[in-house]
């Protein structure tokens, strides 16, 4: 079993399966927040489906929007079960706290290589840890 | 983390529920980034259109106004960044009822909580700049990396919970852009291009933003001592450095208060042709069906300058110039709206484009080809559906005019 620490961590425990691309994420420019979907044509997860899934990115892109739209996006329910970056901005702190979804921040090298796409993951906020299953 | 007595206080509830939840917030981002104490802030700018929010966070809103039996208020100035829609052009745009139903609640909300209702995101040129060291909380991208770069103040991005809550506190936590260290320079690019207009501005901006990549990085730029930036052209530079990257403050040789290299050796070098690679990735030559200025709104200026354009000509495609409420009146006293209406333009005040649903008016309407001169923008409306496309003001209007882009 492979376990990672992050330095920054918030939220409650969660375990699903992973969405793992090196690339950017924010909710006002890359999804398709009714459909659920990633919708900027650039991005490398376009189209894909993240309701449920612990997502993988690298960092934050983007505005300030996605600090009240992830409490928007959890109150419909489609909505990722974990955000997992190598770094963070504060907007998708705020956000994560202000919706309580989970939040992993900060590893030694880089999470995107190191966590599988489709993985089955473990995250323990209070620990901080990712652990594959 | 350390708390005086008034945040004990606040914390303890003694000054309201509203506050206590607002600080209970704080201190949750606080201990995320490991922030030693609050610093206080004297204003606070509130990103909160309604596409954002939705209906969960608009009952939210209203909640929170009616605790401490609806006398919760803010403890400093907070202001408000632009709404998703202008009521009076609300039937232009096609926008549906209940997405004005959503945004009379969310201002009703806003306004018995004591925020002042600016609805602008360039509250820098507008409203009031903050000074250098001044201590604030502001959302807005384009706002805050104006306001660390360029006035010297110190902010991180807030969205609209935490600035709500800085406002009804008065503080926020002290990490990222209110510490020293995390204002030096990271990254060194030297620039060999002189832009001359706002969409190479803003298109060197998302270039910069790009190379720079994430928040907590700082680019120092330098080759553009001469080019003398005025604080339209740094709007533009600032805000799309922000889109593209999620910068929130970089140092201009010369320009800027805190420019200083350091040790740092030339990174990357940036030239007209890696400007040019940006701005083809956002070109369609051809027709158009809407043309757009706005992220961020236009200063009296840019208003100026578009009303000299619009002279004699009469548009085929509809074009949406949009201001803040405070440029507005002047714009309408100096005659600028009445030249840019008189060629079949818009002017609309005190929202933003792409935080007015986007998505929904583009279906509404039948817009999908967007010409502007905003590089945020185009970077923006790619999620949209749209397919923006990047060009000068002066080739925005004559394909307002042709229906084309030359």
């Amino acid at each position: 079993m492979m376990e990672f620490l992050a330095r920054h961590a918030i939220g409650p425990a969660v375990s699903g399966e992973a969405l793992v691309a090196h690339d950017g994420f924010s909710a006002r420019y890359d999804l398709d927040r009714i459909a659920g979907k990633f919708s900027r044509p650039t991005h490398k997860l376009a189209g894909q489906a993240y309701a449920g899934k612990i997502l993988v990115l690298d960092t934050a892109k983007g505005g300030v929007a996605s600090a009240w739209m992830l409490r928007e996006m959890a109150a419909r329910g489609v909505v990722p079960l974990a955000l997992v970056f190598n770094s963070v901005n504060p907007i998708l702190v705020q956000g994560a706290a202000f919706a309580e979804i989970t939040m992993l921040a900060g590893f030694d090298g880089d999470i995107t290589a190191m966590v599988p796409d489709g993985a089955k993951v473990q995250i323990d906020p209070t620990r901080g840890v990712l652990r594959i299953l | 983390m350390k708390l005086n007595a008034l945040e004990r206080a606040m914390r303890a509830g003694e000054l309201g529920r509203a506050p206590q939840i607002a600080l209970e917030h704080q201190i949750k981002v606080a201990e995320f980034f490991g922030a030693p104490d609050f610093v206080e802030v004297t204003q606070a700018h509130v990103m909160a259109d309604t596409e954002s929010l939705g209906e969960s966070g608009v009952a939210w809103l209203e909640r929170l106004a009616r605790e401490d039996r609806g006398r919760a208020r803010v403890r400093v100035p907070t202001i408000t960044d632009p709404r998703g829609t202008d009521f009076a052009k609300a039937g232009l745009l096609k926008q549906a009822g209940w997405m004005l139903e959503l945004e009379r609640r969310a201002i009703d909300a806003f306004v018995r909580l004591g925020v002042s209702m600016t609805d602008t995101c360039i509250n820098y040129q507008t409203v009031q700049a903050p000074t250098r060291g001044e201590s604030v909380a502001f959302g807005d991208t384009g706002v805050v990396i104006y306001a660390n770069s360029v006035c010297g103040a110190r902010s991180n991005f807030e969205g609209g919970p935490s600035a709500l809550a800085a406002g009804l506190t008065g503080r926020t936590p002290r990490y990222g852009f209110h510490l020293d260290l995390q204002r030096r320079a990271t990254l060194r690019i030297k620039v060999s291009f002189v832009p001359k207009t706002l969409n190479d501005w803003g298109a060197l901006g998302g270039v910069i933003g790009r190379l720079a990549g994430n928040y907590w990085a700082v680019p120092f730029v330098e080759g553009l001592e001469e080019s003398r930036p005025g604080s339209d052209a740094l709007k533009h530079f600032g805000a799309a450095m922000a889109s593209f990257g999620s910068v929130a403050m970089f140092q201009l040789a010369g320009v800027t208060p805190e420019a200083a290299a350091r040790e740092l050796q030339v990174a990357h070098r940036v030239g007209e042709s890696e400007v040019k690679a940006l701005q083809l990735q956002y070109s369609v030559d051809g027709e158009i069906d809407v043309v757009v200025f706005s992220a961020p709104q236009l200063s009296l200026y840019e208003l100026r300058a578009l009303a000299e354009l619009c002279a004699g000509r009469r548009f085929v495609k509809p074009l949406l110039a949009v201001t803040s409420p405070q440029v507005k009146p002047d714009a309408d006293r100096f005659g600028f709206t009445q030249r840019i209406e008189a060629a079949g333009g818009h002017v609309l005040a005190g929202m933003c484009f792409y935080q007015s649903y986007a998505r929904e008016i583009a279906e509404a309407n039948g817009w999908k080809r967007l010409a502007t001169n905003s590089a945020k923008l185009v970077n923006i409306l790619g999620g949209y559906g749209y397919l923006p496309v990047l060009a000068s003001m002066e080739r925005c209007v004559e394909a307002a005019e042709t229906g084309k882009l030359a």
